[in-house]
């Protein structure tokens, strides 16, 4: 079964939303969409430096995209904005990274791959990363639930009950690294940040509880990676994009569903 | 011993005093109340006290076990977070049912429980924030201006439901104000501060403290006989050096009110 190259897209596409919907909807409510986006292109450095480097891509993609992580909190911590340490830190990371590839001989004519992910390519081994890594992401995210929730609610209310909110905050980086690194040859670094936003506010209007919410993401994620492979099929369109606009069109679907609702 | 004290407490922020050696205790039992206007160190005490700030110089010392039921000065949970009451209740612990619905309905707020939390008044959701409180069943419960934002009725009654459960269960009771006549009936000691402490003790003696008429501009009103042999705010208690910034902007218009 898994020698037809559209299940394996298909498994991808689902493994990979198991993830992105609890971590997306953690993105969503602590506003650290720009944060994802800016891990996302940070990868694309990670990407090149593996290829040259010869060591596996999700390795160099998880690698820099920490780094890139404790960067941001170093200089956050220094006084600088939040937004501007990104603004900077991503576009060059993305340009430094675009610039690296082009030295790694072969690597040039498919970095639209990495760009926009090849998921009608992905193998056996893709799909054992992005599996891996997904099951990374939920153990953690199950591990650290209720401290992970209460931190998010309120930092001082999550002190004053012993925890230690900054733990938190490193844990979700970790997370967010961790799918960049699996999700980058399915959908792309510059679709990565997609996939964890928009099911996720697609999600929101129609959940009553923080766990509704995360599992209708992953639902929501798992049906748009179907109906968009599905659209790339039928109309030929490049599969990451489609995977991308079938999830806007959810999100779209489920705001009016929550207008009708209100009203 | 005293459930929670701090000795000769410091708090720093970006160089400049919040704290200075600030000195108090709260015992078994005692509903005490910390006053001060804005910009006092109220609230940074409150935090400095729960181990959110570090002490620049001094300590804070709890009771080995003590349990604090925390109830923030506002909560602003994201719009983007679906959350109701109930489910809020179970953070971080999941609690069962029934003491969610106990907690509510010692807080008085029992019909809030499967609305969001983003829907609630002010007043709702001042009073879910102390069931949340209430679950862990505290020896302290510190409260940050509770009452913001309520109107007069139903900050009495806040009060008052605070002084009930002090009765019931025997907590002990820190909360921050800056409103002055009812939050000082409901106490046992106030604490007036700002920046350090001007002036401590019973709601009656902090009343007619001189520190305490000078920090919030009541003068005129009563006892000024009290205050009129006072000529000189001059912080009696203060280590000598102090001055320089003290008494605050805040204290002299109340002065020049008195002398007229």
């Amino acid at each position: 079964m898994l020698d037809d190259f559209l299940t394996r897209a298909a498994l991808a596409g689902i493994g990979l939303s198991l993830a992105t919907g609890p971590l997306g909807s953690f993105v969503v409510w602590r506003r650290m969409a720009y944060f994802g986006d800016a891990t996302a292109h940070a990868a694309i450095l990670g990407v090149a430096l593996a290829l040259a480097g010869e060591v596996p891509v999700a390795l160099g993609t998880l690698v820099v995209a920490l780094a890139m992580a404790a960067t941001v909190a170093t200089l956050a911590a220094r006084g600088w904005a939040m937004d501007t340490s990104l603004g900077v830190l991503a576009h060059s990371a993305l340009a430094f990274g675009l610039v690296a590839v082009s030295f790694v001989p072969g690597a040039r004519t498919d970095l639209s791959a990495w760009l926009f992910g090849d998921i009608l390519a992905v193998s056996r081994a893709d799909l054992g990363v992005v599996w891996g890594g997904s099951a990374l992401v939920v153990a953690l995210l199950a591990w650290r639930w209720q401290r992970l929730l209460t931190a998010t609610v309120n930092e001082d209310l999550a002190h004053a009950s012993g925890l230690n909110p900054d733990r938190e905050r490193l844990a979700l980086v970790l997370a967010l690294a961790l799918v960049v690194a699996a999700a980058i040859k399915v959908v792309g670094a510059l679709l990565i940040a997609a996939m964890l936003i928009v099911p996720a506010a697609a999600a929101r209007g129609l959940a009553r509880s923080p766990e509704a919410m995360a599992v209708l993401a992953t639902l929501i994620g798992a049906g748009a990676a179907l109906g968009g492979l599905a659209l790339s099929l039928w109309q030929d369109t490049p599969a990451g994009p489609s995977i991308v606009a079938a999830a806007a069109i959810f999100f779209i679907l489920a705001a009016l569903i929550g207008r009708m609702r209100q009203g | 011993m005293s459930l929670l004290a701090a000795e000769r407490l410091s708090v720093r922020f970006g160089g400049a005093d919040v704290l200075d050696d600030v000195s108090l205790r709260i015992d078994r039992g005692e509903i005490v109340t910390l006053i001060g206007p804005n910009g006092s160190g109220k609230s940074t005490l409150l935090r400095a006290l729960l181990g959110i700030l570090p002490a620049a110089a001094g300590r804070v010392v709890r009771a080995p076990g003590l349990r604090i039921g925390y109830v923030p000065q506002r909560l602003q949970i994201d719009r983007t977070m679906p959350m109701t009451a109930r489910r809020f209740l179970s953070l971080p612990r999941w609690q069962p049912r029934r003491a969610t619905e106990a907690a509510l309905l010692r807080a008085g707020v029992p019909e809030v429980a499967d609305r969001q939390m983003t829907g609630l008044s002010g007043g709702q959701l001042q009073r879910v924030l102390l069931a949340r409180a209430l679950l862990s069943r505290p020896d302290l419960l510190i409260l940050d201006e509770p009452t913001q934002g309520l109107d007069q009725p139903g900050e009495a009654a806040f009060y008052r439901l605070i002084e009930d459960l002090r009765r019931d269960t025997g907590t002990a009771v820190l909360m921050v104000s800056h409103d002055l006549h009812v939050v000082m009936a409901a106490s046992d000691r106030v604490i007036c501060l700002n920046g350090h402490i001007c002036c401590e003790g019973t709601p009656r003696v902090v009343s007619n403290a001189p520190e305490y008429r000078a920090l919030f501009g009541l003068g005129t009103q009563g006892a000024l006989a009290l205050y009129q042999h006072r000529h000189d705010h001059d912080h009696g208690h203060d280590r000598a050096g102090r001055h320089g910034h003290d008494p605050s902007a805040a204290a002299e218009p109340a002065r020049a009110r008195d002398h007229a």
